[in-house]
């Protein structure tokens, strides 16, 4: 083939060129600002000093013994542990009855998804109206019902299951669409197979056909969430500021670089941030190279 | 269990009883499904309904839905002229849109390098768009933030897009859907005499819309909804987009204004709603893209 050699020499000239772009951007946007977190989080910089000292790997031993950070550090792994089970397993049963309806499945739909396009920050101070101690109509309601009021959002103990319970209310419409994309790859003769084999009720169907092909489906999703479950931050910002105990991990990393302006220190910390998302990442990333499909 | 008592029922008797457990398994999963509907849909009619309440009722904490007099005309005034909410919805639109623009244009010639040309480079290319899957931009935000102040942009828009101009999802994604893209094609466009430039956006792209599509849906999605990078980048009010703004007015009117906030959060959720509600399958085809591969 005459045209063999050009074409190759075009191949290579035209790649570079339209790779080019993003190769300036990764370097720009991950790469230099990778290793420059790297390097910080050993130093004791502050914006705007003038002298640097290297601290090796104090910031680190001084996160594990800093009080607000090991707070934060258990409030996040408390909201993780709630919202997981919570919005996977409602997720998953919600997914199962949409599934099962004809006429009504898209109407559904379309409720349980809609919290997940609306604008966290602006529905978080409808949430905080809602748990408004004296106007909002939750406490209104419990205290028709004779309980004194509950401030959710002050009371030390209350804030995080409440954060989480907003966080579920926004991730479970998500769940249900990849759970509902899980649902429709399971053949159908499976179902009509295990009826002859005698396995005819519905928990029977569940247990024997649709939880084990949901395997993979499940696995996503719990990582899925996890991962979106540990990034929790603008219902912190909006509802609490970080205020009566409920910092978070991201909320502490957003004081320590951007209000105080340490940053070795949050260098230090978002490096610790950054582990626990590659652990999650590399769990996801396994599940997608066995070639899970869910569309 | 179920089993069993199948077996007992005799074979003729056996259609009414079917039936009946028919009806009650869909009432029943009907009226689980209403009551999360309404767990899921109270805050959104509460922020309705308070947006066009009067004050006194709204501080009675009445239980009473319906509003006795309405005030949504003082409320949403309010909403936009004590704040200015347009001014961040615009705001929004113009970062959204920049993000958008330069994500396309930057991803789209990549991902066609990765998909369908040799060159040097190309693994490498590739495995840093995988690793870059996994980080999120609070672990870049910190040196992005200085280099920055360094260069005196912030509060700029500029400052408020940058760190997404490159998109790894975008080029990862885009690269699958013009992987299927049949090579003979592109082999006859060659031989027409057309540049790889042309190719990719003549030939490739208007192929690939359906995954550009679900991808703008879910660019604009996130980049709408984003707090944390506005709130570090930007402090000037004028500046905000629609979460930003949202928290300063939120913070500037706790208990004294809820319907003014509630009117304001309805006019920052109604763009991405009103668009979701109406083109339903791409826009939920767009969000769980992240969940498809």
């Amino acid at each position: 083939m005459p045209t063999a050699l050009p074409s190759a020499r075009r191949e290579l000239f035209s790649g570079l060129l339209f790779s080019a772009p993003a190769f300036i951007l990764l370097s720009l946007i991950h790469i230099v600002p990778l290793l420059t977190l790297i390097a910080l989080s050993f130093t004791d910089y502050e914006l705007g000093a003038l002298d640097v000292r290297w601290l090796g790997l104090d910031n680190f031993a001084r996160a594990f013994s800093d009080p607000v950070f090991q707070r934060a550090l258990r409030n996040t792994l408390l909201y993780v542990a709630i919202v997981i089970p919570g919005s996977v397993l409602l997720g998953l049963l919600i997914a199962l009855l949409v599934h099962a309806r004809k006429r009504t499945r898209s109407i559904y739909e379309v409720i349980y998804f809609l919290p997940v396009t609306s604008t966290l920050v602006a529905m978080a101070t409808v949430w905080q109206f809602l748990l408004h101690p004296r106007l909002g109509p939750v406490n209104g309601f419990l205290k028709s019902l004779g309980f004194p009021e509950i401030a959710f959002l002050s009371e030390p103990s209350l804030v995080i299951p409440t954060l989480a319970v907003i966080g579920l209310w926004q991730m479970v419409g998500f769940n249900m669409i990849l759970f509902l994309a899980g649902l429709s790859t399971i053949p159908r003769d499976l179902y009509d197979a295990a009826e002859v084999d005698g396995a005819g009720g519905a928990v029977d169907r569940f247990l024997r056909i649709t939880w084990p092909m949901l395997g993979p489906t499940t696995m996503f999703v719990t990582v899925t969430t996890c991962i979106t479950a540990f990034k929790v931050f603008d219902t912190v910002a909006v509802l609490t500021h970080g205020r009566g105990g409920s910092e978070v991990l991201l909320y502490a990393i957003y004081l320590e670089g951007f209000h105080y302006f340490k940053m070795g220190y949050a260098a230090a910390l978002t490096l610790v941030f950054l582990a626990f998302i590659l652990v999650f990442s590399i769990l996801q990333a396994r599940r997608m190279d066995r070639k899970v499909h869910y569309a | 269990m179920t089993t069993a008592s199948e077996s007992l029922t005799p074979a003729i008797s056996s259609a009414r009883p079917i039936q009946f457990r028919k009806v009650l398994s869909g009432l029943l999963s009907h009226s689980v499904l209403i009551l999360g509907a309404a767990f899921i849909l109270l805050p959104f009619i509460w922020m309705l309904l308070t947006s066009v309440r009067s004050p006194d009722e709204i501080f009675e904490g009445s239980l009473w839905p319906w509003p006795r007099n309405f005030y949504g005309a003082e409320h949403y005034a309010a909403a936009l002229q004590q704040v200015p909410m347009l001014g961040f919805m615009l705001n929004g639109v113009i970062v959204c849109a920049g993000i958008l623009i330069m994500q396309l244009l930057v991803a789209i010639p990549a991902a066609y390098a990765l998909a369908k040309l040799r060159f040097p480079g190309r693994g490498l290319l590739f495995a840093l768009v995988v690793a870059g899957l996994a980080i999120p931009i609070q672990v870049p935000a910190l040196p992005l933030y200085m280099g920055l102040a360094f260069t005196g942009l912030l509060n700029t828009y500029f400052a408020m897009m940058f760190p997404f101009f490159l998109s790894v999802f975008a080029i990862f994604l885009l690269r699958q859907s013009f992987k299927t893209f049949p090579d003979e094609i592109i082999e006859a466009a060659r031989l027409d005499g057309m540049s790889e430039m042309e190719i990719v956006w003549r030939v490739v792209v208007p192929s690939a819309r359906p995954a550009i599509a679900a991808f703008s849906i879910f660019s604009i999605v996130a980049h709408w909804n984003d707090l944390y990078w506005p709130l570090i980048v930007i402090n000037d009010t004028a500046l905000a987009p629609p979460p930003l703004g949202m928290m300063f007015f939120a913070d500037a009117e706790v208990g004294t204004n809820y319907g003014a906030l509630m009117a304001g959060a309805t006019i920052v959720t109604a763009p991405l709603v009103l668009t979701f509600l109406a083109l339903r399958r791409r826009f939920i085809q767009g969000i769980t893209m992240t969940g498809i591969k």
